[in-house]
């Protein structure tokens, strides 16, 4: 149906140094090189967070109540510590509330997305070596998937089940699987004609072999293309759930839901609260974007000149 | 004439948005929750029953505070234990032009249990009811089953509709406003559920007249919508005035503020209904424990010695709110008047605490809604922060109140925060409700999701609820409340305040309940 | 062909079923709506009566069977909170998500065929690079987000428009529209504004690359030697030939806006559709769910019927028969 160029990106003809060569290339954009770093930033500071950062915001016990919606720059009266972009009304350093959130965030958004790249790219594998009915079969519940917008898909799941980090990465798994079997379905259906596996199949080596030990390392590129994209979406629409009060609960609180709780106090001129996740959401969603459209560039042969 | 009128005030709507000119009758105000139908018997819901008092009126009104004042019925005097009179007030009419009598009453007592679908029925009000015998046109009498002191505060919820609505009146024809018909100040012109309401005054109206002609009655749930209406002029009044706009509102010169302590009550409770060990209680260590610490009064007593209400009323309801240590306010009927709010005391805390075993304290999970109750996610939090200092290490999780509620219903929780709105005025609702051990035959203990259980409180609490003598019965109120605070039965944090926003030269008469009447704003002199 | 609409209307009318005994499931698993709705002060015996008036005594399948009998009667059920069918309510609504949708396609053609074109004609122009990268931003940015920064500046700050609300309405063919008043426009244009955003990015991206698609081809080039003027060959023959992607794509997102009104309607506090379901899941009104549901996967099962129609009406090479 509406297959867009990026999932049915099959790998460009093999080249001496695959890998050299895409790096050469990914680098020729300045924008590009900069958004990876910013990415591998991001993600250090999710891992590091409860090393580096100043406070563990989740621990009650560390937090003060007197220290509430401090502005940027001041100190605890308490503790003496160094509130750089202010406090909540619980006196929970914002600084350590963002990196704690892109944890939380990042951990949702990347989890999600691998399980489902696991269970889509196995599905479309399976459907493009299977053929016959389970391939109408599995491709008829991707299209049904896909003709329902993720958003509403999402909402439905969590109204369910209720708030909680495990529900909304189920939700974001059951959004996502269906794009990565098409993608792994339409670039497996390219290298199922190719000469190797001609070969391959006359040396009458397994079919589990075949699929996993051949065509998969080759559908890779475009399975990675989309894996980047929907990683920034899933991060987008955890945050939007969180935001609409069905997302992860307050006590782990992902970016959105930092956002959702100091938007309240934006009236009262308290902006820091919901300003500063903000502008962490959008950088990190901003970065992982130009990440996954340099790839595309890259690894889609048609856009060469 | 009255038609031109109309189209008039149609047109000025229409090109304004309605609002208010210095000289233009139009009051436009902003409820916070939406009422669900304009049928006065469908849902016993606070916002329901606050457009009700509008259009409706009820045998017995309530003032500002809550307590009892003539409404339809000029008095009322208990004939004998199981018998109530009400004296009608004469030369009241309809909004459609038939004279108010017993008939009407008999009416609508009888077609409370009749409405269909209700979620919420006003049988509640009614059940006690056994019959209506109409005396004379302005004299009805009710007996009861059991005695029923409390019958005339039940009348102020049930708003009184003409007979000649005809035989089960249907819900739809009162939201089509063809059956929208009482004898109170004003008459429905206009029903948009999740929207508006327009109203235009009754001038047959038998109280004082209103100053209003017309009244857009907008409803408009989202908090910082509802604070940013009122300052760009798009409304006249707004309620529940959201408490982190308070401070800069309190000092903007385009905003008079009004507030009263409420009838709502904020409480923790601790599940009672385990014996041996607790769901979301460990050891220090985060062992499994065998014994459910709240079982020990201590415990109790400790963990409400160690939350400092002053501050969350200070910090988190940004003084909203007051502290208390009971279910009602000063000034209520029944209020204890020496039973001060436990302040905080870390030390003594950790000393019962010891002494009921638990030197190291334990650790636990307190649950509360994250949509219900004002900064409810909030409170949790300062809470858990408190508790934690006093050495039981508190996690908190905020759910929201469709599975909150159901889940506390079935026991689930080691402990968890709520409200209670308690629309007597007096103590026999929360003490009956929420202090009462739970018994479904005799309609007891309904919201008490603790399984508190004191057979000796349980007594005291029915032999005072079946006193018709009013000071008799606000003693032995007084004397079950000050048991049921002894025992911690449940700890009471603080009493909500109502606060209303409204344009300067505005000024209304801040109520207990929570109600916006219409009627009951004026202009400034 | 009619056995491929019979096909197609079976397997619609299969998913609508699935979808019923999901939603039915999944709305019971949730809560109790009794005890969000009933009086708090309401006793045993109260309880048990609400529980009986709303027919959640029964048991689970007898509930669902009453539910499909009356849906083949077209009667989705009554809503609990406002004891109105529940078919009517999201009637009554619809008319606010639909303009605010419509108002959503409008903008982001009016807004993003030009800048397109632009960064088309003019790509390596810091304009085109800007409008481009721009355009990352209006995919990357969550729209919830915008929409709280859309308010605090024009609203908040400034002060130039309304910030949440439908404002007045006006009456046509019985319906009340926003559009019709001055005031209803102010309040639309923040909301409307946020929900295009998305959209304004997909146009002018396909608006873009259409414009560099088509410039080399030789109906230009031959164009331009007959010397016709710059302006036409662009304005006339090169927007002509892109116009029906653009407009089938966008045709497509109306579903995805009025799905994705949900966010923006919360944000906005605007009385649509997408408000009153996150309304209705507040209070578990089941009839409500249920049947907004039921009319989100009909119009999406329409929406996807009529988009296989068009493939082949467009494009003959793709046969209905082989699209099984």
């Amino acid at each position: 149906m509406s297959a867009t160029s990026q999932e049915a990106a099959p790998m460009p003809p093999k080249q001496e140094t695959p890998f050299r060569r895409f790096i050469s290339e990914y680098s020729e954009s300045p924008v590009a090189v900069v958004s990876f770093i910013v990415v591998v930033l991001i993600v250090a500071i999710a891992l590091l967070a409860p090393w580096i950062s100043p406070q563990d915001p989740y621990d009650l016990a560390q937090l003060d109540i007197m220290d509430g919606r401090q502005p940027p720059g001041s100190r605890s009266m308490e503790t003496g510590l160094f509130f750089w972009l202010g406090t909540d009304d619980q006196g929970r350093d914002m600084l350590s509330g963002i990196m704690y959130g892109l944890r939380i965030s990042l951990g949702v958004g990347v989890g999600s997305a691998v399980i489902a790249c696991i269970i889509g790219s196995a599905l479309g594998l399976i459907a493009a070596f299977a053929g016959g009915k389970v391939d109408t079969g599995i491709m008829r519940l991707v299209d049904l998937q896909l003709s329902f917008p993720a958003i509403l898909v999402a909402l439905m799941i969590l109204a369910f089940l209720g708030k909680g980090v495990m529900n909304v990465m189920l939700a974001l798994v059951i959004v996502e699987w269906a794009r990565f079997a098409r993608t792994a379905r339409s670039a497996a259906l390219v290298e199922a004609r190719r000469e190797y596996m001609e070969a391959a199949k006359c040396l009458a080596l397994p079919q589990w072999r075949l699929v996993f030990r051949h065509m998969l390392p080759n559908c890779m590129p475009p399975i990675i293309v989309i894996f980047t994209i929907l990683v920034a979406r899933s991060i987008t629409l955890e945050a939007t759930l969180s935001f609409l009060g069905l997302g992860v609960p307050i006590t782990e609180p992902s970016l959105g839901l930092l956002i959702a709780n100091g938007y309240q106090y934006m009236l009262s001129g308290k902006y820091w609260i919901s300003f500063y996740p903000g502008i962490a959401l959008l950088v990190t969603i901003m970065a992982i974007n130009l990440v996954g459209d340099q790839m595309r560039d890259v690894l889609n042969p048609r856009l060469k000149r | 004439m009255r038609k031109m009128r109309w189209g008039a005030a149609i047109l000025a709507a229409a090109v304004a948005g309605a609002p208010v000119q210095a000289g233009a009758q139009t009051l436009t105000l902003a409820v916070a929750a939406a009422p669900t139908s304009v049928d006065p018997h469908y849902h016993n819901l606070g916002p329901n029953n606050a457009l009700s008092m509008h259009i409706y009126g009820a045998l017995v009104d309530t003032d500002a505070a809550a307590k009892p004042r003539p409404g339809l019925a000029l008095s009322w005097r208990a004939v004998d234990d199981t018998t109530w009179e009400f004296k009608l007030r004469p030369g009241v009419t309809f909004h459609d032009g038939a004279a108010f009598t017993a008939e009407d009453v008999a009416y609508t007592i009888a077609r409370v249990p009749t409405v269909k679908n209700s979620p919420g029925s006003f049988l509640l009000f009614t059940r006690a009811v056994t019959g209506v015998q109409v005396v004379d046109p302005l004299t009805v009498r009710m007996t009861t089953r059991g005695v029923t002191p409390l019958l005339p505060v039940d009348m102020t919820q049930v708003h009184i509709l003409p007979k000649g609505l005809g035989a089960e009146p249907a819900t739809e024809d009162f939201n089509s406003l063809k059956h929208a018909i009482g004898a109170g100040p004003f008459r429905v012109t206009a029903w948009r559920p999740s929207d508006r309401a327009e109203l235009a005054r009754n001038d047959a109206y038998w109280g004082p007249k209103p100053h209003w002609e017309r009244v857009v009655y907008r409803m408009i749930p989202n908090d910082s919508a509802r604070t940013s209406a009122l300052l760009a002029g798009d409304v006249d009044v707004i309620e529940a005035v959201p408490t982190q706009d308070l401070a800069k509102l309190r000092t903007d010169k385009r905003v008079a503020m009004a507030e009263a302590v409420s009838l709502r009550v904020a409480y923790l409770m601790l599940d009672l209904s385990r014996k041996d060990g607790q769901p979301f209680v460990q050891g220090p260590n985060g062992e499994a424990l065998t014994t459910n610490p709240f079982q020990d009064v201590r415990v109790r007593r400790a963990l409400s010695l160690a939350i400092n209400r002053q501050l969350i009323v200070d910090r988190v309801m940004e003084g909203a709110a007051v502290p208390t240590g009971q279910f009602l306010a000063p000034g209520s009927f029944s209020y204890v008047a020496d039973l001060e709010p436990p302040k905080q005391d870390l030390a003594e805390a950790r000393r019962l605490l010891a002494e009921a075993g638990y030197p190291n304290g334990f650790r636990m999970t307190l649950h509360g809604p994250n949509d219900r109750y004002v900064n409810d996610e909030k409170i949790i939090q300062a809470i858990g922060q408190m508790w934690s200092r006093a050495g039981v290490q508190t996690k908190v999780e905020a759910i929201t109140w469709p599975s909150f509620i159901g889940r506390a219903s079935k026991q689930e929780f080691s402990a968890f925060f709520a409200a209670w709105g308690i629309t007597s005025g007096e103590a026999s609702n929360p003490l009956r409700a929420m202090v009462a051990t739970f018994d479904a035959q005799k309609g007891m203990g309904s919201a008490n999701r603790s399984r508190y259980s004191n057979p000796a409180l349980d007594a005291v609490i029915e032999r005072a609820s079946a006193i018709t003598d009013d000071a008799r019965r606000e003693q032995a109120l007084i004397d079950a409340t000050r048991q049921a605070m002894a025992d911690v039965a449940l700890i009471t944090l603080y009493q909500q305040k109502n606060i209303w926003g409204m344009k300067p030269n505005l000024r209304y008469v801040a109520r207990a309940d929570e109600a916006t009447r219409a009627a009951d704003v004026s202009v400034a002199p | 062909m009619t056995t491929w609409m019979l096909r197609r209307l079976i397997q619609a009318a299969f998913v609508m079923l699935v979808m019923t005994v999901i939603v039915f499931i999944g709305v019971n698993v949730i809560g109790d709506p009794v005890e969000i709705l009933i009086s708090p002060e309401a006793d045993q015996a109260e309880r048990a009566r609400a529980v009986a008036a709303l027919g959640l005594d029964k048991p689970l399948w007898e509930q669902y069977w009453r539910f499909l009998s009356g849906a083949l009667q077209g009667d989705l059920g009554r809503s609990f909170v406002f004891n109105e069918p529940a078919l009517k309510l999201i009637a009554q609504r619809m008319p606010a998500t639909l303009e605010l949708a419509i108002t959503a396609v409008l903008l982001s053609v009016i807004i993003g065929i030009p800048l397109g074109l632009y960064a088309g004609l003019k790509p390596n122009s810091i304009g085109g690079r800007i409008i481009m990268g721009g355009s990352i931003l209006g995919f990357s940015l969550p729209t919830f987000w915008v929409g709280l920064m859309l308010i605090m500046v024009f609203a908040v700050q400034l002060g130039w428009l309304p910030s949440t609300g439908r404002g007045p309405t006006r009456e046509l063919f019985g319906v009340h529209w926003s559009f019709l008043t001055w005031d209803g426009l102010r309040h639309m244009a923040l909301p409307a504004l946020n929900l295009a955003l998305g959209n304004i990015a997909l146009v002018l991206r396909l608006t873009r690359a259409g414009v560099r698609e088509n410039l080399p081809m030789d109906y230009v080039k031959f164009a331009r030697a007959k010397g016709i003027s710059p302006n036409r060959v662009v304005f006339v023959h090169v927007l002509k030939n892109i116009l029906i992607p653009i407009v089938t794509v966008v045709g497509l997102e109306i579903g995805g806006l009025i799905a994705f009104a949900v966010v923006t309607e919360s944000v906005f506090a605007w009385p649509g559709m997408g408000k009153l379901i996150i309304d209705s899941i507040n209070v578990l009104d089941r009839p409500v769910i249920v049947a907004y549901l039921m009319m989100i996967v009909l119009l999406f099962v329409v929406i996807n019927l009529i988009v296989d129609l068009l493939y082949t009406v467009l494009d003959p090479r793709v046969r209905l028969e082989t699209k099984e």
